[in-house]
């Protein structure tokens, strides 16, 4: 029994059947890739994991509890946290506070009316920011406008801020993507250190295979809307299904 | 200090001098003198200047922080100053329960409209805004005259009951509003040389309510309530999947501003017992957010700086007439008089606002940040550096 647990889950947009009879199971502690070529309903599906998205049919259980209609801030409040394809961070305000509001969220839950509090007083919150931003490397563009930071900066600053509020699942939508080679090795090495130290569980939807191959424990290959085989990444390598449909047109 | 770091101390410091001196402040030309047309220190004035700082500190909490654009908060204003007359009405001319009484008519009032409103973002609900307010001040002016006295307004009688105070006073008039006995209206005149000073008990009241309002939208900017509006402008997607409703955080930030006009509305019918269905319509609604863009949106002492220099300009530069500019113009030969009075004519009297607007827009082009950012630029200039460096995330300019 994985930690998330997808059953039969379909999604249909008008003509197009973008997911069908989808099955997947992560299992704790695992690094699980999402592979698949264009089309084959990666984001589909991973919409659906964290309430973008409802699935037509199906079953998607986080820790045993269906996360089926549930607004995206309930689901990140049971723990699963989510990285976006281009980083989404709030670029108007500075590192420190970025990093300071999923803390918050953390510990005051999805709404908390504190306007008379200064939030500089709130030691415990400074606390776990700061040490997020050293762990991140970051801490000395605490005071910076978060809009001004480099494209690898904002994406380590989104992965910081989804690891302080130590979710369960972290879900990463290809984190590499439009990036150089240097920086995509960084955020390799960003990743495995992350899933070496902390007892979490990582999915990831990526395009490059040097990714995948990199990090994966266990993968899974979608092709147009089904999953085709979910096995341990050297299985995957030599499977002649996912040759034919994915691997093949590259390799 | 307050709670207060020293920045922010030394606004609420410099709000207070501001406040508590203005009397001086604003009459710096002594009586009689050429240039007393442009004191602006008549306790009237001075009241409507403290009055719509209020409206706008509360404004600047929904605009500023979160970037809803509210384009019907007079329709708070309004139901603010409509609940203090009936409160004058029915149960003393005393002001303290009738501004209570304004703030929490218009904070249920703001719950119902923000709740609605705020199911959009952006233009469609600044259009849903302005919607409902136009609808408040139709129902004000005919469907509800019952309640609110149609066109003529709502105003104290003879006959209103009054139940803790007087229907009228020993000499047959209508009790005037006072807090506790204090009359809003009794003034002290303190005349120093050719200066004429005027202390007003009723813009004093304003005066102190201004400076608690001020406080208080500090606190709440550096709150982490204020954070999360700030998240809510800056990124809702991030928000959303960082585990935060932003729902109830821009509806609770529409309540608190729309508390802030009602209570600046019961100040207004506190000063003036009487309200008019014309304080609900859209103009007034686009004046407040013309101070808060021009004193600079989304900083603290903005709206403040915004709203007086509005009202100066409204009260003051209104007044000027084309005798006065023939007398400032006389020392030039008779032709280039008339034709600099011709040049000049439309800018002021009834032209007042054509001045406001090219300002406005001269401030919207070159100063982004409103005049707090020009403020910023001179000192930036007087330290001799470039660009002021101040803590920029503190003072987000308008976008």
């Amino acid at each position: 029994m994985g930690i998330l647990e997808v059953k039969n889950v379909g999604k249909r947009f008008g003509g197009l059947q973008a997911l069908s009879d989808v099955n997947l199971s992560v299992r704790e502690n695992s690094v699980h890739a999402i592979i698949g070529p264009n089309g084959a309903g990666k984001s589909t599906l991973l919409n659906c994991l964290v309430g973008k998205l409802i699935p037509d049919t199906g079953s998607v259980m986080f820790d045993g509890q269906s996360v089926l209609g549930r607004q995206p801030y309930e689901i990140n409040q049971m723990g699963i946290s989510r990285v976006f394809q281009t980083p989404e961070i709030f670029g108007d305000l500075s590192v420190l506070e970025n990093m300071m509001i999923p803390c918050l969220a953390k510990r005051d839950g999805s709404f908390e009316l504190n306007a008379i509090a200064s939030v500089m007083r709130q030691t415990d919150i400074l606390e776990t920011a700061e040490k997020m931003l050293l762990e991140m490397n970051m801490a000395d563009k605490r005071h910076m406008n978060a809009a001004s930071l480099s494209r690898g900066d904002k994406r380590r600053l989104e992965i910081g801020m989804c690891l302080s509020q130590e979710p369960r699942l972290l879900l990463l939508d290809e984190p590499t993507a439009g990036m150089a080679r240097a920086d995509t090795n960084n955020t390799i090495d960003l990743l495995k250190q992350i899933s070496d130290e902390r007892n979490i569980t990582i999915a990831i939807i990526e395009h490059d295979m040097h990714v995948v191959f990199s990090l994966a424990n266990r993968i899974t290959v979608l092709a147009q809307g089904k999953p085709l085989v979910e096995d341990d990444p050297q299985n995957i390598r030599g499977n002649p299904k996912v040759r034919e449909a994915y691997l093949g047109e590259s390799a | 200090m307050f709670g207060l770091n020293k920045k922010d101390t030394s606004l609420l410091l410099i709000v207070i001098v501001l406040t508590l001196f203005a009397p001086f402040i604003l009459n710096p030309f002594p009586t009689g003198s050429g240039l007393a047309q442009f004191n602006a220190g008549y306790p009237d004035l001075m009241q409507r200047f403290a009055i719509f700082g209020i409206f706008a500190v509360g404004f600047n909490i929904l605009f500023g922080l979160t970037g809803y654009l509210s384009f019907g908060h007079a329709a708070f204003l309004g139901v603010g100053s409509y609940s203090a007359v009936w409160m004058f009405k029915l149960l003393s001319m005393n002001v303290l329960p009738a501004i209570i009484l304004s703030v929490i008519i218009a904070g249920l009032f703001a719950l119902v409209i923000g709740y609605i409103s705020l199911r959009r973002s952006g233009i469609y609900f600044s259009i849903l805004t302005l919607a409902f307010a136009q609808m408040s001040f139709s129902l004000a002016y005919s469907v509800l005259t019952p309640i609110t006295n149609g066109e003529t307004g709502l105003q104290l009688t003879l006959d209103d009951p009054r139940v803790l105070g007087v229907t009228s006073t020993a000499d047959g008039s209508i009790p005037v509003t006072n807090l506790f006995g204090i009359e809003m209206r009794s003034t002290y005149n303190l005349a120093v040389g050719p200066w004429d000073f005027q202390f007003n008990m009723g813009y004093y009241l304003c005066a102190l309510v201004l400076i608690a309002a001020f406080y208080l939208s500090i606190r709440i900017f550096r709150s982490p309530f204020g954070m999360m509006l700030r998240a809510v402008k800056s990124n809702q997607q991030r928000m959303n999947y960082t585990g935060l409703n932003s729902k109830p955080y821009t509806l609770a930030a529409f309540v608190i501003s729309g508390m802030y006009a009602g209570l600046a509305g019961g100040l207004m019918a506190s000063m003036d017992p009487l309200a008019g269905a014309e304080r609900m319509q859209w103009t007034a609604s686009g004046e407040v957010v013309l101070m808060t863009i021009l004193g600079g949106a989304g900083t603290l002492i903005g709206p403040v700086l915004g709203a007086g220099f509005i009202k100066y300009f409204e009260n003051i530069f209104s007044k000027i007439n084309d005798n006065i500019l023939h007398s400032w113009f006389s020392f030039m030969p008779d032709g280039l008089e008339d034709f600099v009075v011709f040049l000049v004519h439309p800018f002021i009297g009834k032209g007042w606002h054509l001045t406001l607007g090219i300002l406005f827009m001269l401030v919207v082009v070159f100063l982004p940040g409103g005049l707090v950012e020009g403020g910023q630029r001179i000192a930036g200039w007087v330290r001799g550096k470039k660009k002021p460096d101040a803590h920029q995330s503190e003072t987000n300019p308008a976008e």
